[in-house]
């Protein structure tokens, strides 16, 4: 699937320059076709419950397709290292699908959070997916200052060549790599991480061992390469450790056993791994920082997908269902709980949209835009779950229906990137809302 | 709360040549060249605008429009802004241009649409509203106000060349909750012109000359204090039959464009972040350090939160009306804002504290518009009150969306069959 940028609709006015596009273009659209035609084919009724209950760390058949045959893991990835030279809006799209599936693949994970850190480690400017080439990094002139890292040294160069080489396997999803950090770390926190990196004699290859462990990492058993936050001697890094057991004779994992059960969570082990070297003290920080803001903003796209299944599954249920000689849809006091989750999907999607457009741009309002969509989705997300399990009746407490993958999906959403309290908190900084003392 | 300038009317006659950017652009100087802003008179201006076809692009030609896409409305205001061109001050004159012009454009003759439209769009002719009724709100089909048909000398045969007969409404009833009827011009009105069908079926719309002797309009004082509002008193008051709008018995069919057009008119559009509630609560929490509470900040936090994705819809609502993609959001907005104001501004009078026992005036007076921040927090908070309560209650709405939009089946009804006039009242 290759992007191309639409006809401009000739009905559309040009929007003014700081007013964010929150509709869905036609290849948007077209795009969410194909990935819906997709799901509804390779996850008819039941099967994800059938995987989980398999026990597979995800579905390797499903990723395929999505990721390699409609290129879609490669959305955020500039032409030029070998992605689709899509972006944020693209892939918002593609995981409103994936949360109305509550499909078990490391999209986020893989094709998201450790591919935006990638891009970081590049020196591929933020939102430059969609704006050209990485060759010619070239923002919109109102986009952010883009951080582009300039190789300080040798060693800023190594990391680069890796970080590309890397970003070009998980471009065309023939690798799945995913940023080593608890799936609670939210952006712009501190990472304070237990790893620490024995960095050797610096040599230009930036060789490394890894010892310490990371917990509640997600898809870490799907991956085939690890972005380890690390400190050694040299300040904070990031590191590539390969999880092939031949490779890493040091590294450990181990699954646990998660909420959410469609996004596996393991602890990493690492004793003395080898490692590579895609970022050093001064990129380390922002490229991690850089893919956690990119996650938190386009989970928000995959807590609407999950929440409107919530919604029209229990519309659709409600209005089959028959107590008192009528359909238990009929009663106002459920008809009403039905609307207000409408309402909430209604600026749910508006802000999802947002975030989305503003990552895509490389806007300097994306950490507004990224805390306010994410505050608010979780909370309509978790809050559409527990009303169709609750509307559901008796049926919604059933192992045997899915309304329980979502709830614990949704649950395990809110915690994931940052709580909305985490988001609102930042808020606090970003709009001048400062807090009583303590 | 911002309203849009017009309402989107999808029912206006198609281009049969669309109109282009350019063509308004051309429009728009040959209007400049031909009556320069700052010598013209406000008056003058606009009714040139009106008859350059600049008053609602989108309307037909020779009503204030070009036919032209909607979506180039928003070049003609910023050029003319520009220029400094007056505006013709949308908010006073809302209830005409959201609610009656559509109509009028939808079902009136010819005869009408010219006579009332360009008076209407310039202000010179204000118009509101008279379909609440004491006893019917929620329930606005069960409407008593009585227009009773009485045949020209000569019996009916001299049907106009319209369908208009020679006759006269008598009209006899009481509304409520009308804004701006001290003011008006004309109402849009509906009456029951037959009470022995179902409600729904025996009501017809009419357009009401509030100069009518028999028009009495008396202040309606609410909790703030102030009277924006008014009670309608209508005695005999006669309408030719060429101001009926639709068939008899259609009224509550015409009823439905003008009410679909209120709710669409409310919320679309872009507005400033912290624009409205939030700001003013915002820049309280700002100038009062001394008041602040973490348990307040956590809550000022979540609503403004929720302020700017109300915000984002409200964005994403006029983006979808521009590209011509009208959805049932509209509803959504004005039960968000309902909301958010009321929990806003709630929340403002408890952080002010002491300040927050204090009202600022218990006058009675009666406000053009309602203007939230010229007014205290104490204020804010008994006009919140209403937003839940005007324009449809929210309970209705929440019945509208869950029926028409998400499809539940209606509630059992008593009424819908049974004739009017056998309706427990």
């Amino acid at each position: 699937m290759t992007h191309t940028d639409p006809a401009p609709t000739p009905l559309r006015p040009a929007a003014p320059s700081n007013a964010p596009d929150l509709l869905y273009r036609e290849h948007e659209e077209d795009l969410r076709s194909a990935v819906r035609a997709l799901l509804a084919d390779r996850l008819p009724t039941g099967a994800v419950l059938a995987h989980i209950d398999a026990g597979r760390a995800y579905d390797a058949g499903l990723w395929r397709v999505l990721a390699t045959d409609l290129g879609l893991a490669g959305l955020l990835v500039p032409d030029a290292l070998g992605g689709q030279g899509a972006g944020a809006r693209e892939a918002a799209v593609v995981l409103e699908e994936l949360g109305r599936a509550v499909a078990p693949v490391p999209y986020l994970t893989s094709a998201v959070i450790a591919t935006e850190a990638l891009l970081a480690c590049a020196g591929v400017s933020n939102g430059a997916a969609s704006h050209g080439s990485a060759a010619v990094p070239g923002p919109p002139a109102d986009a952010a200052p883009p951080t582009v890292t300039q190789p300080a040294g040798r060693a800023e160069e190594a990391d680069a060549v890796v970080a590309t080489e890397l970003l070009a396997a998980l471009a065309t999803g023939e690798r799945i790599g995913v940023l080593a950090v608890p799936l609670s770390t939210a952006p712009g926190t501190a990472h304070p991480t237990a790893v620490r990196a024995d960095t050797a004699a610096v040599r230009a290859d930036a060789r490394a061992t890894l010892t310490g462990e990371v917990t509640s990492v997600a898809d870490a058993l799907a991956a085939a390469v690890l972005l380890v936050p690390a400190r050694g001697p040299a300040g904070a890094g990031l590191y590539a450790v390969d999880t092939g057991a031949a490779i890493s004779p040091g590294l450990r994992l181990e699954p646990t056993t998660a909420l959410d059960p469609t996004r596996p969570l393991a602890r990493v082990g690492l004793d003395g791994a080898p490692a590579r070297r895609v970022a050093g003290p001064v990129a380390a920080g922002a490229a991690i920082d850089r893919a956690l803001r990119a996650g938190a903003g386009l989970l928000a796209s995959e807590q609407l997908g999950l929440a409107e299944w919530c919604l029209a599954e229990t519309v659709r249920h409600t209005g089959e269902r028959h107590q008192f000689g009528r359909p238990v849809g009929s009663f106002q006091a459920l008809k009403h709980r039905m609307a207000r989750i409408w309402l909430d999907l209604v600026s749910t999607r508006a802000a999802a949209r947002a975030a989305a457009d503003a990552l895509a741009a490389g806007a300097p309002d994306t950490p507004v835009a990224v805390a306010v969509a994410q505050a608010h989705a979780a909370r309509v997300a978790v809050h559409a779950a527990q009303e169709c399990v609750q509307l559901h009746g008796g049926i919604g407490m059933t192992w045997e229906h899915p309304a329980h993958l979502y709830l614990k999906r949704a649950k395990s959403d809110e915690i994931a990137l940052g709580t909305p309290g985490r988001h609102q908190e930042a808020l606090a900084d970003l709009v001048d809302l400062p807090a009583p003392p303590a | 709360m911002s309203r849009a300038e017009t309402s989107p009317e999808a029912a206006d006659a198609a281009p049969t040549e669309p109109v282009d950017a350019a063509e308004v652009r051309r429009a728009v100087r040959q209007l400049l060249a031909t009556h320069d802003p700052t010598t013209t008179a406000r008056i003058d201006f606009l009714r040139a605008q009106f008859d350059a076809g600049l008053a609602w692009v989108h309307y037909p030609v020779g009503l204030g429009g070009l036919g032209a896409p909607r979506a180039l409305q928003s070049l003609v205001t910023a050029e003319l802004a520009a220029a400094g061109a007056p505006d013709n001050d949308p908010r006073r004159i809302g209830i005409g241009l959201g609610m009656a012009a559509p109509t009028i454009l939808h079902y009136g003759t010819e005869e009408q649409q010219r006579r009332l439209l360009r008076p209407l769009w310039t202000g010179e002719e204000v118009w509101c509203q008279l379909f609440s009724e004491p006893g019917a709100g929620s329930d606005l089909a069960a409407l008593g106000t009585r227009a009773v048909y009485v045949p020209a000398p000569g019996g009916d045969r001299d049907t106009l060349a319209d369908g208009a007969r020679a006759g006269e409404w008598i009209v006899d009833g009481q509304k409520v909750w009308t804004s701006q009827a001290h003011l008006a011009r004309w109402a849009i009105l509906i009456a029951r012109t037959d009470p022995d069908l179902p409600k729904h079926r025996g009501i017809t719309y009419f357009i009401c000359d509030m100069t009518d002797p028999g028009v009495e309009v008396r202040p309606l004082r609410q909790l703030t204090g102030e009277a924006e509002f008014n009670e309608v008193f209508l005695t005999g008051v006669r309408i030719p039959d060429d101001r009926r709008l639709g068939a008899v018995g259609e009224g509550w069919r015409v009823a439905q464009t003008t009410l679909m057009n209120e709710r669409v008119a409310i919320g679309g559009g872009s507005v400033p972040r912290e624009h409205g509630m939030i700001g003013v609560a915002a820049r309280a929490w700002r100038d009062h350090p001394e008041l602040r509470t973490h348990d307040l900040h956590q809550r000022l936090l979540r609503l403004w939160v929720e302020a700017e994705a109300a915000r984002y819809a409200g964005q994403r609502l006029g983006q979808q009306l521009a590209v011509g993609q009208p959805g049932p959001e509209g509803s959504a907005m004005k039960l968000a804002f309902a909301r958010l104001n009321q929990e806003i501004s709630g929340l403002e009078v408890e952080l002010m504290g002491e300040a927050g026992l204090a009202y600022d005036d218990w006058t009675m007076r009666r406000p053009d518009l309602v203007d939230f921040t010229a007014r205290e927090a104490g204020y804010r908070y008994l006009r919140a009150r209403g937003n839940s309560i005007e324009g449809g209650t929210s309970e209705i709405l929440l019945n509208i969306v869950a029926e028409r939009v998400l499809g539940l089946p209606p509630e059992p009804r008593a009424d819908k069959d049974a004739a009017w006039k056998d309706l427990p009242r």
